[in-house]
């Protein structure tokens, strides 16, 4: 049967090759984090993978680390703020932007979006150049408001596509029951679109944590945050101590991640 | 008729809840960027008299158009680097059992929220002189001594297309999902291998999530400061660090404007053009 021999032949050589390149790229996006943990608990001062010997004692260090333990407390403030912030407003114009139509729809929805495509780090800049010529200078406040500019598009996306799922006859029949505009959005819109706001919070939160472009124009030296702190530590000296604070990252984004799949759905609302 | 005015006033309260973001960005988005634009016009800081010499000294210098051109090719080849791995990582997980599909999803997301500069931090533990990539090339007998991965362009766009996979795979899962099974099925009674099935059908249908992906890509790695400043070195200069250096380090704010502007402009046309062939693919899909 030459004919079926060349279709499974077509197949392995299919499957074969996808499944090829896909176990690479899985690799190649699981290894670099397994590798990074696996050095944080080297016994020795330098950064060498497999370690010669495994402790603690990068660990303990950090319990030293005066600076970087405020850089990550800033960095928590501003994410945390930033978020709240994202949210409100990101939030209450996805409910505007739903119900409206058409050209101006796309149009609004484009800028709101932009901070995403845009480069952040000419943004960041753009900030710094604004606030300077404003007279208002670089504080945790102006931080916040760059960060909020970057994030509230994560925001907004998932709300959107939450209310896309919402069906209209919810709202209307809770209407013509007699329920005003915002009783209908608090008891009927808000708790079902709650999981792509949490899902938009969560990733706005992480945008904020992580963010560097904007940071590096709109921080100083009293708000600095993590991420430019653990840069330039690598950048001047490489100190065994950033594989401990990314082991302590990492460990971080696993927790906060189940805590978002679990509360938020968040694999489904990503989509 | 009081119901109907009633919610015709709703209509209109509906779309003003729109305004407190829309006056955040005027102020805070919009109002910087146009101060930026002024700016890369002027001699000085102070507003004074318009002119283009940042402009004339950008586009005359071919050091400055040099790290423009290494900044929009190197978006180029990681956003290539990422369809070649992402399109078939995809494509497995769209068709992944029910059971194994979340893992796999896990592990994509995981890089993606995961800290760039630890990300970054790890490939510089890698791509080392004494990293595990050289062991293993040695190892393997490959290589003789040990090669120049870090500071290599090699390097920032392996790194780049590692760190901004997630952003590539996502968009085309979601289209690939969304893909009519029976036109799979079809192609295979009309006797298509599975070859020519992805080929001729699938990867088609998928353009407009490929298209979505290598936007995403595209914009993150050009301005990807963290990876290539620690992967490049000193020696790979990129835009973003050219603008930090201009702005911060020689303090000359408006030509770090003007290269800012200049950049914005280019990111935004590469855009533009990807999008064009987002449109075109999706007319095909309805076709």
């Amino acid at each position: 049967m030459p004919r079926a021999l060349r279709l499974d032949l077509d197949a392995l050589s299919f499957n074969g090759a996808i499944g090829f390149v896909g176990a690479v790229a899985v690799f190649f996006l699981v290894a670099p984090t397994i590798i990074v943990v696996l050095t944080s608990f080297t016994s020795s001062a330098a950064l060498r993978f497999p370690p010669d010997g495994y402790s603690l004692r990068w660990y303990l260090a950090l319990v030293d680390a005066d600076q970087m333990q405020r850089a990550a407390l800033t960095s928590l403030v501003v994410a945390s703020l930033a978020t709240a912030g994202s949210v409100v407003l990101g939030a209450t114009a996805a409910l505007g932007l739903a119900s409206v139509r058409g050209r101006w729809m796309r149009a609004i929805d484009a800028l709101f979006m932009s901070p995403l495509l845009l480069p952040a780090l000419a943004f960041g800049f753009a900030g710094l150049i604004f606030f300077n010529l404003v007279g208002y200078g670089l504080s945790l406040p102006t931080l916040i408001i760059g960060h909020v500019v970057v994030c509230v598009p994560f925001v907004v996306r998932t709300t959107l596509a939450a209310l896309t799922q919402l069906d209209p006859a919810l709202i209307e029949a809770s209407r013509s029951l007699g329920a005003g505009w915002f009783y209908t959005v608090r008891r009927v819109t808000l708790p079902i679109i709650a999981r792509g706001v949490g899902a938009g919070a969560f990733l706005a939160f992480m945008a904020s944590f992580d963010n560097v472009p904007v940071s590096l124009f709109l921080s100083d030296a009293r708000t600095e945050v993590l991420p430019i702190h653990l840069w330039e530590i690598i950048e001047t000296n490489l100190d065994v101590r950033t594989a401990a604070a990314s082991g302590v990252l990492i460990v971080f984004t696993v927790v906060v991640m189940v805590v978002a799949e679990r509360f938020a759905g968040l694999s489904k609302q990503l989509r | 008729m009081v119901g109907r005015r009633f919610l015709q006033l709703f209509a209109l309260a509906e779309w003003q809840l729109i305004l407190p973001l829309g006056l955040f960005f005027l102020a805070f988005f919009l109002a910087p960027l146009v101060v930026l634009v002024v700016l890369s016009f002027q001699t000085e800081i102070s507003l004074g008299r318009f002119t283009g010499v940042h402009y004339g000294k950008f586009l005359g210098d071919a050091f400055s158009l040099g790290i423009l051109w290494d900044t929009m090719v190197l978006g180029v080849e990681v956003t290539m680097v990422c369809a070649l791995f992402g399109i078939p990582l995809a494509w497995i997980s769209a068709r992944a059992s029910p059971r194994f599909q979340p893992v796999l999803l896990f592990l994509v997301v995981l890089p993606i929220l995961t800290s760039v500069v630890v990300r970054t931090f790890a490939w510089i533990v890698i791509l080392g002189r004494q990293g595990v990539m050289n062991k293993t090339l040695i190892w393997l007998g490959l290589v003789d001594e040990p090669l120049r991965l870090l500071f290599s362009e090699f390097g920032v766009v392996m790194v780049l297309a590692q760190v901004q996979m997630p952003l590539m795979v996502l968009p085309v899962l979601t289209t690939m999902q969304r893909l009519d099974p029976n036109l799979i099925d079809a192609s295979a009674a009309l006797g298509a291998g599975q070859w020519r099935t992805f080929l001729r059908v699938v990867l088609p249908l998928s353009l407009p999530g490929i298209v979505a992906g290598a936007i995403l890509v595209f914009a993150a790695c050009v301005t990807a400061f963290v990876t290539q400043t620690l992967i490049g070195g000193a020696r790979l200069v990129y835009m973003p660090l050219y603008i930090y250096q201009q702005a911060i380090g020689a303090n000359n704010w408006p030509f770090a404007a003007a290269i800012s502007v200049v950049f914005l402009v280019c990111v935004l046309f590469a855009i533009y053009l990807l999008s064009l062939v987002g449109r075109a693919s999706r007319g095909y899909v309805h076709a």
